[in-house]
């Protein structure tokens, strides 16, 4: 690798060194080869703290070239903190172009939501995830767990889903449902709501898990079958809302509720923002969008609040410094192989 | 009881470096029938039923168990797999103390659903009616279903993990000190319960306890351990009647006379 003679410390293309990314991808291809399988991986510190999505981001920064196309959403919105830094991060580290349009990415970092508009063949999920172990907060221990995987012993899972109907009445877990896939392993879907769950299965879309502070890396691939578990006469069943999103008047999307003032006012809107926005381009009100609006721009501060048009413009920004550095020769190369076989998926 | 023993063990031995845990230890088992280990403490009743129950390799020795399709299986030989799945279907381990052998921070009925569940059922309303009928039968109120064992007395968890255990109509059961540490009548009434258990569902068990009460008042055969060797074995009243090796009849008068 050659090191331009600057004072000052620069970095490799998208932060990592291409060793680490090497590491990284194997895993990946390993989480491919085996689905739902938690794979070990030597997970590096990043410049931001555990649970902010460190193995996500270093995910994302192991398969990113330079001709991807960067979403980053975080609980749906494209506009919070969380999904604006690892957005600025990778237009600074890799000089990737970004956009907020599930359609136009290649590669979508996500905190707990996957988009409402279908993914596609081509395109990569890459999922932050807390805590990968499905079954930790039933089994602590790790060597057992490791060991229920391997054998298939899965009736633990099934003890919490009990747990959940005998308290409950039904089954109570919403988030982090579990799901078995393609017959095989029960993996944790990372704290998605279970709404997402039914996108997960047969998605044309690759789907990669990133776990930095328990450092393992597992994988959906496309057109897998990713079944919620439940009970005979207690079916799986998504969370239903009784109205539609305030803005842009959706159904059978997933809605957040945003708190309007302490008088108890609240409004509930589409957790996805981009979906939500799309919709109202399109001329979709809901009983609380601004009358007057003409692109998206909701009035209501306490409302998820509207992007900055400059974001959209992304791509053509000026290259950020400073300037990252481009493997060359060996590392380069690897990185081109590893685009061409992810396209190849 | 049939002809064919249920389990049989050929000179079993488990060292601890140059220690002995227990040496050269041989038996049969039959089915329905309940063997009792006693010993003072250190004698090695524990290395052996941990050896007997796969949950500890011995040195030496083998120990065999005729499946319910009649072929016999050579629990060391068995891959990890299969002698997993045999413990939570045919056999049961009830341990001294109920926290090892429960899952506190889940109700009861969980608690007795687990192996249901790990064989496959995925009915929440058989599972339930199950749980409620299993609790009934060690005494344990319907009302207490979704109580964490937490919130259970020691008599009560120890009667919890006995149901939990025999759920899946195990063919061999292996308890530690089933009566450890409970008070004399709650102790009484748990033997009671026990006894009824074992003839009603014809179950083979292999008790480790040193309360010689215990032992007389549920095994039809005994083995005095000392040393990590047997010293002695017979029928139960026999030996505690007309013992004959000097160690168990030091055993037998040190018993506390009320």
């Amino acid at each position: 690798m050659n090191i331009q003679a600057t004072d000052i410390a620069t970095y490799n293309f998208a932060y990592l060194d291409e060793q680490t990314k090497r590491m990284i991808r194997r895993a990946i291809l390993k989480g491919i080869a085996i689905p739902g399988y938690q794979v070990p991986f030597a997970s590096r510190e990043m410049p931001m703290p555990y649970g902010w999505g460190t193995g996500g981001v270093q995910v994302t920064a192991s398969i990113i070239g330079p001709d991807d196309i960067l979403k980053v959403i975080d609980q749906g919105a494209d506009d919070t903190t969380n999904a604006v830094s690892i957005r600025a991060f990778f237009k600074k580290v890799a000089d990737v172009a970004v956009t907020t349009e599930t359609e136009k990415a290649t590669i979508i970092q996500t905190r707990h939501r996957i988009p409402e508009a279908p993914l596609h063949a081509g395109q990569v999920l890459v999922y932050q995830v807390p805590i990968p172990e499905p079954l930790r907060f039933l089994e602590p221990r790790e060597t057992e767990t490791r060991k229920m995987h391997a054998l298939e012993e899965y009736g633990l899972m099934h003890v919490k889903l009990y747990e959940d109907i005998a308290r409950h009445g039904h089954i109570a877990t919403t988030y982090a449902y579990p799901v078995k896939v393609e017959g095989r392993y029960v993996m944790d879907p990372s704290p998605t709501p279970k709404f997402d769950n039914p996108k997960m299965n047969m998605s044309p879309a690759l789907q990669l898990f990133g776990a930095g502070r328990e450092k393992r890396i597992y994988a959906v691939p496309p057109f897998t079958k990713v079944v919620s578990l439940d009970f005979e006469d207690h079916p799986f069943e998504i969370q239903k809302f009784d109205q539609p999103c305030a803005l842009c008047g959706a159904e059978q999307v997933y809605l957040d509720e945003v708190i309007l003032d302490d008088k108890g006012g609240h409004m509930f809107v589409c957790s996805d923002t981009d979906h939500c926005e799309k919709r109202r381009e399109d001329g979709h009100r809901g009983h609380m969008a601004p009358e007057n609006e003409s692109r998206a721009s909701p009035s209501s501060s306490a409302g998820p609040s509207p992007r900055k048009d400059g974001e959209e413009e992304a791509p053509t920004l000026t290259p950020p410094s400073p300037r990252p550095l481009r493997g060359e020769g060996k590392g380069e190369g690897q990185h081109q192989t590893f685009e061409k076989s992810r396209e190849a998926e | 009881m049939t002809d064919e023993p249920l389990f049989r063990v050929t000179s079993l031995s488990k060292y601890y470096g140059s220690r002995v845990g227990c040496e050269d230890i041989t038996f049969d088992l039959w089915p329905g029938e309940v063997l009792a280990v006693v010993g003072e403490s250190g004698s090695g009743k524990t290395t052996l039923l941990n050896c007997m129950s796969t949950r500890l390799m011995p040195t030496s020795g083998t120990a065999a168990y005729r499946m319910r399709d009649g072929t016999w299986r050579d629990l060391y030989r068995m891959s990890e797999a299969e002698r997993r799945f045999l413990m939570r279907t045919d056999w049961g381990f009830v341990h001294q103390n109920p926290a090892d052998g429960l899952r506190m921070t889940v109700s009861a009925g969980a608690n007795v659903g687990e192996r249901l569940m790990a064989v496959g059922d995925r009915h929440y309303g058989n599972i339930r009616s199950t749980a409620i009928d299993w609790l009934g039968r060690v005494e344990i109120g319907e009302d207490r279903i979704d109580d964490q064992p937490r919130a259970f007395s020691g008599g009560m968890r120890q009667r919890l993990q006995i149901a939990r255990n025999l759920v899946t109509g195990p063919r061999l059961v292996f308890m530690d000190e089933p009566t450890g540490g409970l008070d004399v009548s709650v102790q009484a009434r748990l033997l009671d319960l026990l006894r009824g258990l074992v003839t009603d569902l014809g179950l083979a068990a292999i008790v480790v306890t040193h309360d010689l009460a215990v032992a007389r008042l549920l095994s039809q055969r005994m083995m005095v351990m000392k040393d990590g060797r047997v010293v002695e074995t017979g029928l139960t009243d026999r030996v505690l009647d007309d013992p004959r090796a000097p160690y168990t009849q030091l055993l037998v008068s040190s018993i506390l006379q009320v």
